[in-house]
């Protein structure tokens, strides 16, 4: 997919004669190899996804959360080394925590992400450091609107209407493009998003998945929550459904 | 009369401070005297200290005191400015001041009154006295002169004044303030935040309003060495 460093890989101090700096895309790549996260922002709110790939059948379903939140009205879904990102995760509950200390107020969303973005940039800036394997999506509700944000390895953070990180992502930002965001509502969201994972989840390459997802938007008066049970189940039907009938073409 | 007057004395503020909001925005006044004992080392002083383009603040206290926790705030909060990419809150502001104030009890001697409009909660008043508290309300009055003006307020105050009735109290009651406490004189400034923009407003005393007890200037006993000597007598 990509050329062979030769040398100039060996640190994320170095560039190459190309300009390029081979570790912080590498780092990238552990993101790729993981389960697809997807992020949208609807007219209300945000909806985020993951497909959590079970390693083994004696996991207990619920365990090894990979969407956090932040704080109250902000969370983030990580994909790549799961232990890198809940220490990402820490960091940005500590920026969270400190802004509300000194300000007074609930940190803005595009604070959050510049803080968060911040962070992983500063381990691309020393040698004794490795950059963060990990992808975020970032999705709040604060006084200026629901906002989405999306953080990678390198530290360049972007505002997105829906983003999508791992496998499964080419697949997953076609199908985002297909939607309507701006006149659906995150009870509508939340269905395309199980069915989006549903269908870039690759059954021949990974076996069994759990689907994760959480919301923050007017129903859930402005709190990142998980998504309540049933609709999680209603929007798995549905996926499923969908699915069975593409299969049936 | 104190002939062992202490020209050195910290300069206080005993002042009126006084912030209210009104349908629309916030006023804030304040008097204009500066004492250092009894001596009035600044008799048109500007209380109202500029924090950022929407938010201003009344100091009252120690005047080097609000003023060092005045420049720190207005630093921090211009910082503050560019990394959000537009303009504080009144609720940072205030925030940012409680916290110098707070932190710093043991050290500080000032009461501020912190006034100011932004886009998401309009006019807002919020008070910080001595001990560092943060109270949001809807008037406040601060300063040794806001002892006479409780029972004023009470009675004055009203929900929902337009700009020229909640200035014209906040002007009432600066001058009634001045008229009972020795800490307080010269002239009442004023400063009017909303939508809009900021309007600052000057009364000098001639224009407030005389109070009952008030003694209507004397002629000076200087003027008999210029009356005519009387008449010599015609006998």
């Amino acid at each position: 997919m990509s050329s062979i460093g030769t040398g100039y890989d060996l640190s994320v101090t170095t560039f190459s004669p190309d300009g390029r700096v081979f570790q912080i895309e590498y780092a990238a790549k552990a993101v790729d190899n993981s389960g697809t996260v997807i992020g949208i922002r609807c007219k209300d709110g945000i909806v985020m996804g993951v497909e959590k790939l079970i390693a083994s059948k004696m996991m207990l379903p619920g365990s090894n959360r990979r969407i956090h939140s932040v704080n109250r009205h902000s969370g983030m879904a990580v994909a790549g080394l799961a232990a890198d990102g809940r220490q990402i995760v820490a960091r940005a509950k500590s920026e969270a925590t400190n802004y509300q200390s000194v300000y007074g107020e609930p940190i803005p969303v595009k604070e959050l992400a510049e803080r968060v973005a911040s962070y992983v940039h500063l381990c691309t800036l020393y040698w004794w450091l490795r950059p963060f394997g990990c992808g975020i999506i970032l999705g709040g509700y604060d006084r200026d609107g629901p906002q989405l944000y999306m953080v990678e390895p390198s530290g360049i953070s972007y505002r997105y209407f829906g983003a999508a990180i791992g496998k499964g992502k080419q697949a997953a930002k076609t199908e985002i493009e297909k939607l309507k965001l701006s006149e659906m509502t995150c009870r509508e969201g939340v269905i395309e998003v199980a069915k989006i994972i549903y269908k870039v989840h690759d059954e021949a390459k990974d076996k069994a998945f759990e689907l994760e997802m959480s919301w923050v938007c007017d129903e859930s008066k402005q709190q990142h929550q998980k998504v309540p049970g049933d609709l999680l189940e209603e929007a798995k039907a549905a996926a499923r459904t969908a699915l069975e009938e593409m299969d049936a073409d | 009369m104190d002939l062992n007057m202490n020209v050195d004395a910290p300069h206080s503020m005993g002042t009126t401070i006084i912030g209210v909001t009104y349908d629309g925005g916030v006023v804030l006044g304040a008097d204009s005297r500066t004492s250092t004992g009894m001596y009035v080392a600044n008799r048109a002083s500007d209380k109202i200290t500029q924090l950022t383009d929407n938010v201003y603040v009344c100091r009252s206290g120690s005047a080097a005191d609000s003023q060092i926790v005045s420049d720190y705030v207005r630093y921090f909060l211009h910082q503050h400015t560019i990394q959000l990419g537009q303009p504080a809150t009144v609720k940072v502001a205030a925030n940012l001041i409680r916290l110098l104030s707070y932190n710093n009890k043991n050290m500080l001697q000032t009461g501020l009154i912190v006034g100011g409009w932004d886009k998401y909660e309009g006019g807002k008043i919020y008070g910080v006295p001595l001990g560092g508290t943060l109270v949001e309300q809807p008037f406040t009055i601060g300063g040794s002169g806001s002892s006479y003006l409780y029972g004023f307020f009470d009675q004055a105050w009203k929900e929902g004044m337009t700009k020229d009735e909640a200035e014209q109290l906040v002007v009432k009651a600066v001058s009634l303030a001045i008229a009972r406490d020795g800490a307080s004189g010269g002239v009442v400034r004023t400063v009017i935040i909303n939508s809009e923009g900021v309007t600052r407003n000057f009364y000098p005393g001639d224009k407030l309003p005389l109070w009952h007890e008030e003694l209507e200037p004397q002629n000076s006993l200087l003027d008999i060495l210029n009356a005519p000597s009387p008449e010599p007598m015609n006998i």
